[in-house]
């Protein structure tokens, strides 16, 4: 065998990413209050259909097994059926996130028709008042109503992705429930403070004690329930949950933003984490292997305040974004640290009121959210 | 499983990569890691032949570690990265 562990291999970097989320466009019906990217209102500068077949061709080669699409609400690209056609017919699997405004019987039916097709619908709550809440008046009706075109549709298992927050942890077992009674797939997935997040996480995010109900919860269901493996930084309560205990930013995965900038992951759309453009030179192939960011990214990081921390090799020292947008530094413990020493650095720099990094674009639709965000 | 015919299933994708290879099952949509270069050599050659062993000594792996590419094989079969593939007359 190799002296090094899978793990420590794939910290290393591949060739190529396994998966990489490529959000489509900034546009949204919606203006869900978490959302990662901001989105409201389309860019123009989003890529062309011709660029994005370029990038699926490049994505082709380097034998991506599979793109996340997203948004914004991606359904709303009027060339949304000719990419993921595009896609699937040169063997890149493809799942989409969707709000499910868009997906009506006609759509869910041409859907079903497709192999190598995954289609999660965003729900936060198992109710319309905690959804709603979090996804806008109108959107839990929206969800339900493209979850049962799908059903209707023979479409088989899709996905319920739920943002685990305070408001709904208790509601897991309805919302397996609910995945269950429609023969989908649940899949939960944890807040981040990125984007239009980074205003609402303080009121959204689990409590300490909600973070040990959640990691019970994901013991207890094993690979019934997708994760992302996104909930590493719980590791530290004990036994490892299902999938990959690492951050994969740069290493195994990335974004590709609508305008085709290249990030480190979905969850830090900002300069800091920008690795370059499709449409530079050498295009995205280039990014992935040669960026200044990247390579970085898989050299060794350093355990810094959580070195002593008995927990880290567990734990990974949590997620790389979570804390930059918290204001914690990169080399200390995650804001949801379980055992506590992120909320006591938290504490301390609310204090002291630091400046917490803002995105670096906000396409949020003027009047249509709560917080004003520092513009471009 | 020394006595079983088996192949890569059609299903599935295999990517080298410097540990060994990245598998993608398609159907399933599960992601398995092949930790060895010869794992992925033995895996590919599966199809070529009649019997698992009969591969094993084709890609010149030492009998001492065949054990471990049973285990490491029969891994694969229970994920459905392998298959056994219907006998065509």
């Amino acid at each position: 065998m190799s002296p090094r562990s899978l793990v420590e291999q794939l910290k290393g970097g591949l060739d190529a990413p396994i998966c990489l989320t490529w959000e489509l466009t900034y546009a949204c019906n919606l203006a869900c209050v978490h959302c990662l990217s901001s989105s409201g209102r389309r860019d123009r500068r989003e890529l062309t259909t011709a660029e994005a077949i370029a990038v699926l061709d490049e994505l082709r080669a380097l034998q991506v097994f599979y793109v996340n699409l997203g948004g914004g609400e991606p359904m709303l690209r009027r060339d949304f059926f000719e990419l993921v056609t595009y896609a699937v017919h040169n063997g890149i699997g493809v799942k989409f996130s969707t709000n499910g405004t868009y997906l009506d019987a006609t759509a869910a039916r041409r859907l079903a028709t497709m192999d190598y097709l995954d289609v999660q619908i965003s729900l936060d709550g198992v109710d319309g008042p905690t959804n709603d809440h979090v996804r806008g008046v109108g959107s839990y009706t929206a969800a339900r109503r493209a979850m049962d075109h799908l059903a209707d549709a023979g479409f088989g298992p899709f996905k319920i992705s739920v943002v685990v927050t305070r408001h709904n942890v208790d509601q897991l077992d309805e919302f397996k429930a609910l995945a269950d009674g429609y023969g989908a797939q649940l899949r939960v997935t944890r807040l981040r403070p990125s984007g239009r997040g980074a205003d609402s996480w303080a009121e959204l995010h689990p409590t300490n004690d909600q973070q040990r109900q959640i990691y019970h919860w994901l013991l207890g269901h094993g690979d019934g329930v997708l994760t992302g493996d996104s909930f590493f930084h719980l590791n530290a309560l004990g036994e490892p949950l299902p999938g990959l205990n690492m951050c994969g930013a740069g290493r195994v995965v990335c974004l590709i933003d609508p305008i085709g900038d290249v990030y480190a992951c979905p969850f830090v759309i900002h300069d800091e984490f920008k690795a370059g453009s499709v449409r530079d030179p050498g295009g995205f192939t280039h990014i992935w292997r040669d960026s200044d960011l990247f390579r970085d990214l898989r050299q060794p990081q350093s355990a810094g305040a959580c070195a002593s921390c008995g927990s880290y090799d567990a734990c990974q020292g949590g997620c790389m974004a979570a804390k930059f947008f918290t204001g914690l530094a990169l080399d200390g413990p995650d804001p949801e640290c379980v055992d506590g020493h992120g909320e006591t650095l938290l504490a301390a720099a609310g204090a002291t009121a630091g400046a917490t990094p803002r995105p670096a674009m906000d396409h949020s639709r003027p009047g249509a959210q709560p917080v004003a965000l520092t513009r471009r | 499983m020394l006595g079983r015919r088996l192949a890569l299933d059609p299903n599935v994708a295999l990517r080298p990569e410097p540990f060994g290879a990245l598998a993608y099952h398609y159907g399933t949509r599960r992601l398995v890691f092949l930790k060895h270069p010869d794992v992925v050599r033995v895996v590919q050659a599966l199809g070529d032949h009649d019997s698992v062993a009969a591969t094993l000594t084709a890609c010149a792996i030492a009998e001492a570690r065949w054990p471990s590419f049973v285990a490491a094989l029969s891994a694969l079969a229970d994920s459905g990265v392998l298959h056994e593939p219907a006998l065509i007359s």
